[in-house]
């Protein structure tokens, strides 16, 4: 069996994710959420992908340390409450279309591990220009990096953008003075 | 938030200076090895994660003040954008144009040195200088965030 390292990381993720979404303590689903994760940047690992795998493993251990000591510390730890049956039918409903709809575009898709987007070697699509010509034209030996910040950083300011909103959104509604001012006034 | 026992605050101010001078290496060698801006980023904000959960919020915002923090943050973005703009007064109004790179350093052998790729290591440190300090405003904001009872002090 071809690529079998990817369907034993995949099976781990799903068991993970299925865990964090089933389970009743909110400590329990944070750390499979983790887990799930750390599965995906492991596979990321196997693709030869080393900066997405560094960034999801990055990533992944700041959020779990925010999540438990942050979240977790100062909120109930239990949730309860019990299945609603026109929810479950509508849910079940919609990943049936998304299923069917997925089946269909995997078919679209080429061979897993084929390198669909440069058909041809030349250079002659954007990615093929990326890989042939990206350490002459931009001198970064790194080619994600030549790509997210050079013929692509149009695309990172968005990302930067986002990020910064969403900051400025936290700082906004959590900072103190207005809590405290709040507290204060009757 | 008070802190840790003696042995977690001893072995994290030593582990501290190590995480924090591998972010920087993470962002400063973006553009020749795997990592760069983002990554870099979100390892130094661990850095200061490491001196929260081992000495407490109060000894952190002594070290890194709320208001310095939004300030590097505002920083790493207006030098993005600055970056961004010089560019496109430089490069026939195309945005990003890598300027350093096409004026400068065009036809030398630069390439798998430090200093190459132009305007590429003022990006990633751009972004890692918002990143970090971003992601350090997001854990300073929660853990001064108590939904119940904010008058009585941190335990």
């Amino acid at each position: 069996m071809e690529h079998l390292e990817f369907y034993i990381l995949l099976l781990f993720v799903i068991i993970g994710s299925l865990v964090a979404v089933e389970t009743k303590n909110l400590l329990s689903a944070v750390i499979c959420i983790g887990a799930a994760g750390f599965g995906g940047s492991l596979m990321f690992l196997f693709l030869r992908a080393p900066d997405i795998a560094i960034t999801q493993i990055v990533v992944e251990v700041l959020a779990l340390v925010i999540l438990i000591r942050v979240t977790i510390s100062r909120d109930k730890t239990f949730i309860s409450g019990d299945w609603e049956l026109v929810g479950v039918l509508f849910s079940v409903g919609f990943l049936l279309i998304i299923f069917l709809a997925g089946t269909q575009v995997f078919d679209a898709l080429p061979e897993f591990g084929s390198p669909s987007f440069i058909a041809n070697n030349h250079g002659d699509t954007a990615s093929g220009h990326y890989i042939q010509e990206g350490l002459s034209e931009t001198g970064a030996a790194n080619i994600v990096t030549s790509v997210i910040l050079d013929y692509r950083a149009y695309d990172t300011l968005g990302e930067a953008t986002v990020l910064f909103t969403s900051i400025l959104g936290a700082v906004v509604i959590l900072r103190k003075q207005s809590r405290n001012r709040l507290e204060t006034e009757p | 938030m008070k802190g840790m026992t003696l042995i977690v605050k001893t072995i994290s101010s030593w582990v501290k200076m190590l995480v924090f001078l591998f972010g920087i290496y993470i962002i400063l060698f973006g553009h020749i090895t795997p990592g760069g801006g983002f990554a870099g980023g979100v390892i130094l904000a661990c850095s200061y994660v490491l001196i929260m959960l081992a000495f407490g919020r109060d000894y952190t915002e002594e070290n890194l003040s709320l208001k310095l923090a939004s300030k590097l943050d505002c920083t790493g973005a207006l030098l993005f954008i600055a970056i961004a703009l010089v560019g496109f007064m430089y490069g026939g109004f195309s945005f990003f144009y890598n300027f350093i790179q096409q004026e400068y350093l065009a036809g030398k052998e630069t390439a798998f040195k430090l200093i190459s790729a132009g305007t590429i290591p003022l990006s990633n440190i751009a972004i890692g200088l918002k990143v970090g300090a971003s992601l350090f405003l997001v854990l300073l904001m929660l853990s001064a965030f108590r939904p119940s009872d904010s008058s009585e002090k941190e335990n």
